[in-house]
Order: C-alpha cells, then structure tokens, then sequence
C-alpha cells in the first residue's frame, strides 16, 4: 500500500490545480459527451454515473486498472457491446448533441462515424486491398478507380502504404502483427469516420511496432477524435491531450493530460500512474 | 544420515514408477498393435485380392449377370448421382443449421437442445434412417428410387455438416465478429463474407468427410435406391450403387460377382483414402496459413 515517506509522496502532494474536478470532467469543445452513464453486464454494475466529455480532434487516454470499465466505456461509444445479450446501458452518450443510446438512432451511422480498433489486430481473411475496401462498399457505391483512390488515401492514413503497395492483392494474414493492426486503423479510417476509438491498440504489439502507432495517432488526430484505452501510462502521456482515470466503474479524475500526470487532485490517481497499484 | 534413508526412500518410489511405467508402456503398445493388426489384414485382404480384380471392363461395362463378363459402371454412376444428390440436399440444410448454432443460437437453451438432438441423429444408425425414409418416402411413392436413396444417406449428411460448421465457426475469434460490426456492417453480412471465409476449410473439410462416411452406407440404400442391373440416369427410378452391389455379389457363389465385389471394395476404400488425405491437407494448410 502506500507508504509515508516514500518521496514521491512528499514531493507530488501539492495543492491541485484549479478546475480539475472528476465530476465536472468537461472540455471546450466535446465531440462526445457521456452523461450519467451507468452500465450493467447482467447484474454486475460496471459504470457508475459516469460523465465525461471526449475533445473533438483530440486525443482522450482512459487509463485504470484492469476491470475498472475503461474499456466497457469505450464499447458503448459505438454500442458494439449491443451484440452481447444482457448487456445494458442507462444515460445518455451524446454525439454531436445526439443521444446515440436511443434505439431511434441508426446503428448504421453511428459506426460509420464512430470507429473501432481493437486490442488483437484482426485483419478479415481477404486481400490487404478488400481488407479496406470491404466496409467502403457496404456504404457507397464507387468506381474501381475511385476506390483505388480511396484504398490508398486510408492505408497512407494508416502509415502502411509503402509497405504494401507491391501487394495489395496478397492476403493480409500473412502481415506482421504492427503491419495488421496499422491495417486495422487504415480500415476504420476509409469510412471517413469523425471519432476513433482504440481499445488497447498496441498491447499485443512490440516496441517498435508500438512506437509506430503512437506516432500514427498523433497524425491523426489533425482530422479524427481519438479516444484510447491504455495500459501503459507512457503511452497515455505521450499521445494524449485529456486522461481520465478510472477505478471500480466510477470516473475518478478527469483533466488535461499534464495536469493528471504531474498534478493530480487525488491521491487515488496519483497512487495508480506512480505505479502503487493497479 | 535421515537425508541417507530419504534417499533411499526416494530410490524405491523411483523404481517402483519405473516399474509401472514400464508395464503400462507394454501393454499400451500390445493394445495398438492388436488394432493395427486387423486393420493390416483386413486392408491388405481388400488390396491384395481387389488389385488382381481390377481391369479396364470395370469402368466401361455394367453388372453383369451371374457368370457374364462385366463391370461396375452403372454402380459408379449411380454411387456417385446418389451421394452428390445427397451432399446438395444436406450439406446446404447443415451448414445453414450449423451457423444458426453457433452465430445466433449460441449456448441459448434452445441451441444446447438441437445441439443434443444433432448429436444423437449423428450416432444413429444408419438403417434407421433408412427404414425412415423407406416409411415416410418409398412406401408412400409406391417404388424404389434414387432420390429417396440420396434422402436416406442426406440424413447421414446433416448432423455431421451441422456440426463440424458449428465448431468451425465457434473457433472463429469474437474479435473478428466485433471488427466486421463495428464498421457498421450488418451481422449476416459479416457472418457470410467475413466468418464464413475464415471457417472454410473446416466448413468444406466436414462436407468431405460426410461424403466419405456416405459413399460406403449400403443398409440405408438397401430400403431406398435398391439396385438397377442396367444404366439408369433417372432418380425417381431404382438405380445400383457400389456399396448395395458388393453386398449382393459378395453374397454370391458367382466367382466373377466375387471378383467385381472385390474390386469395388477397393475403388471406395481408395475413394474414402483419398477424401481423408484431402481434408486433413485443407487443414492442415489452413492451420499453417493462420500462425
């Protein structure tokens, strides 16, 4: 547990910041807003009354400890946890003012606009092309050269087209992991997507590979929102703008990704990225 | 001095579980070989005596009658109508019911319970299923006919296409299903150009290997297809399949049926050789394919 006078203890136990408050967790501009969010898997309540607002064309990190609901926060953004019986969300998750939890809204659009990366890259048994033209052609209609277009502008946007250019017709199971999960992105980008949400995108990955994709993110964040759930509190530092730190389902401290790091209000948090548990 | 008598403690219990070791080894090994043995014999018997029956008239001439000169070519022709007849009506039926197991069933009571009574149509003998379509088809009808042969023998199909396309797509990663709906593609889509592109060769390998069960069933083509000594082409009629035309001739005291039982008993044994070889290649280059 924590101990006394270990010295980053002392050093860190500063006054907070002013306007770093977990329940008001708002930025300037969000693109997305949960709102009083609970979430049950069956019985089990797994988020509790959780608010917290997602920056447009920023990179928002959830970090906690393993079981916290980071990720379960992250699945009902695009409601891919729908697919699973007995899973309910109450509250509102608003997208650009909308309640995307009402069943009105289109499920279709919602994951056109909210994509998904997730922790063990996926790529579908099909050609590295088809891989990224697969969901393109489920939404419109283009002509071959116009989805050649289309095919290259998303796998540069994912960092893999100079690696794959001379194989576009090979299977993109014969890949390695990094170049997958780059595939991945690259896929969930084509759609045009307006938010991104990368659950653990790198912790099947190796160093390098890792490194690859943090660098990615910070391209993409120019166009997209980001959201990403983390292991590594590295990671949520170097890529994100917003850290919100999460613990037994509740949202424990909400701020500017500096601020949570060097200066956070509880010691709960502070506890958790010094590395004293988790 | 106690390390001393703890060593010596340690010494028995190790020759004693050598002993054991040993004893169980031999008998493990008697027991394999034991099984081999009959199964030498009896492939050996069908490959030593179907060889010195096989000749060009087996493939060009049809069944002859007893002590003619003939061969086996109405009895291919009809094996292979009746059992691809019957992969077209059950392999559809099964993949069908496999993939409602396993992507929408799931382990819902429902799904445990057709999964149960899967499992028992996949154990049941096969004159059962005979004697059920010869009831509810042949009886009806009035006469025998190849399609109710190819019904008999889609039964036999089915639970094992069921099957086999349920496991199959259960060993699919959940991961893949997310990534396919997350980009808003509707799960029957995903299902149909995603998982079912990934479970393949599983799919196809269970397809072969209930052709290869089916090709050899004689009892239920005994109530159903019958036999036809002559060329026929037509499903609604009695036709002869290889299996129904080595259990007549083998039965026989004619030396020339005797030969042309043997040599069918080869030409399918190889036949089932053959479909198992393939499957287990699709397999095993998939599993290659996927590290």
């Amino acid at each position: 547990m924590i101990n006394p006078i270990d010295p980053v203890v002392t050093t860190t136990l500063i006054t907070p910041p002013p306007g770093a408050d977990a329940k008001a967790a708002t930025t300037a501009a969000p693109k997305m807003s949960a709102r009083g969010l609970d979430f049950y898997y069956d019985k089990f309540h797994a988020l509790k009354n959780v608010s917290l607002d997602i920056a447009e064309r920023k990179v928002t990190a959830l970090i906690g400890p393993s079981g916290c609901g980071k990720s379960t926060l992250l699945r009902i953004f695009n409601r891919i946890y729908s697919i699973y019986p007995k899973l309910e969300a109450k509250g509102q998750v608003l997208l650009d003012g909308d309640n995307i939890l009402d069943p009105k809204y289109p499920l279709n659009r919602l994951r056109s606009k909210v994509g998904m990366v997730f922790q063990k890259p996926v790529p579908f048994p099909m050609s590295i092309y088809d891989n990224v033209a697969y969901a393109i052609r489920h939404y419109e209609k283009l002509s071959k050269a116009d989805m050649d277009a289309r095919v290259e502008e998303a796998l540069r946007q994912g960092a893999l087209w100079d690696e794959v250019k001379s194989k576009l017709n090979g299977s993109a199971l014969g890949l390695s992991g990094g170049q997958q999960q780059r595939l991945c992105i690259a896929r969930a980008v084509a759609l045009k997507p307006e938010v991104i949400l990368l659950d653990e995108p790198t912790s099947a990955l190796d160093p390098i590979a890792t490194g690859k994709i943090e660098q990615l993110v910070e391209e993409l964040k120019e166009r997209y929102t980001i959201a990403i759930v983390t292991h590594n509190m590295q990671q949520a530092s170097r890529v994100s703008d917003y850290t919100a730190f999460m613990y037994l389902g509740e949202l424990i401290e909400f701020g500017d990704t500096t601020t949570i790091f060097e200066n956070p209000t509880k010691k709960m948090t502070e506890d958790y990225i010094t590395g004293r548990y988790g | 001095m106690s390390d001393v008598a703890r060593q010596a403690v340690a010494d028995r219990l190790y020759f004693r579980r050598r002993i054991v070791n040993g004893v169980g080894l031999v008998f493990a090994t008697l027991s394999t070989g034991f099984g081999l043995f009959w199964l030498a014999w009896i492939l050996w018997t069908t490959f030593y005596t179907g060889i010195s029956a096989l000749n060009g008239k087996l493939f060009t001439m049809m069944t002859p009658p007893p002590g003619d000169e003939g061969g086996l070519l109405n009895a291919f022709a009809g094996s292979a109508m009746i059992c691809l007849l019957a992969i077209l009506i059950g392999a559809p039926i099964g993949i069908a019911a496999g993939t409602y197991l396993a992507e929408y069933a799931k382990k819902s009571r429902l799904g445990e319970a057709i999964r149960f009574f899967n499992d028992i149509l996949l154990s049941a003998p096969s004159i059962v299923l005979g004697m059920f379509v010869y009831t509810v088809v042949v009886k009806q009808v009035g006469h025998y006919s190849a399609f109710s042969g190819s019904l008999a023998l889609a039964l036999i199909v089915l639970p094992v296409v069921v099957r086999t396309t349920d496991e199959m797509l259960k060993l699919v990663p959940g991961a893949m299903r997310e990534a396919g709906l997350s980009l808003g593609v509707p799960q029957w889509k995903v299902t149909v150009q995603i998982l079912y592109r990934a479970a393949l060769p599983g799919i196809v390998t269970g397809v072969l290997l209930a052709l290869a069960r089916i090709s050899g069933e004689t009892a239920p083509l005994l109530f159903t297809a019958f036999d036809n000594q002559f060329w026929s082409t037509n499903v609604a009629q009695p036709m002869a399949s290889v299996p129904v035309v080595i259990y007549k001739f083998a039965m026989s005291a004619d030396a020339g049926w005797k030969s042309l039982a043997w040599a069918g008993a080869l030409i399918v044994t190889l036949f089932v050789l053959a479909l198992s070889l393939i499957s287990r290649a699709i397999l095993l280059r998939n599993k290659v394919s996927n590290d």
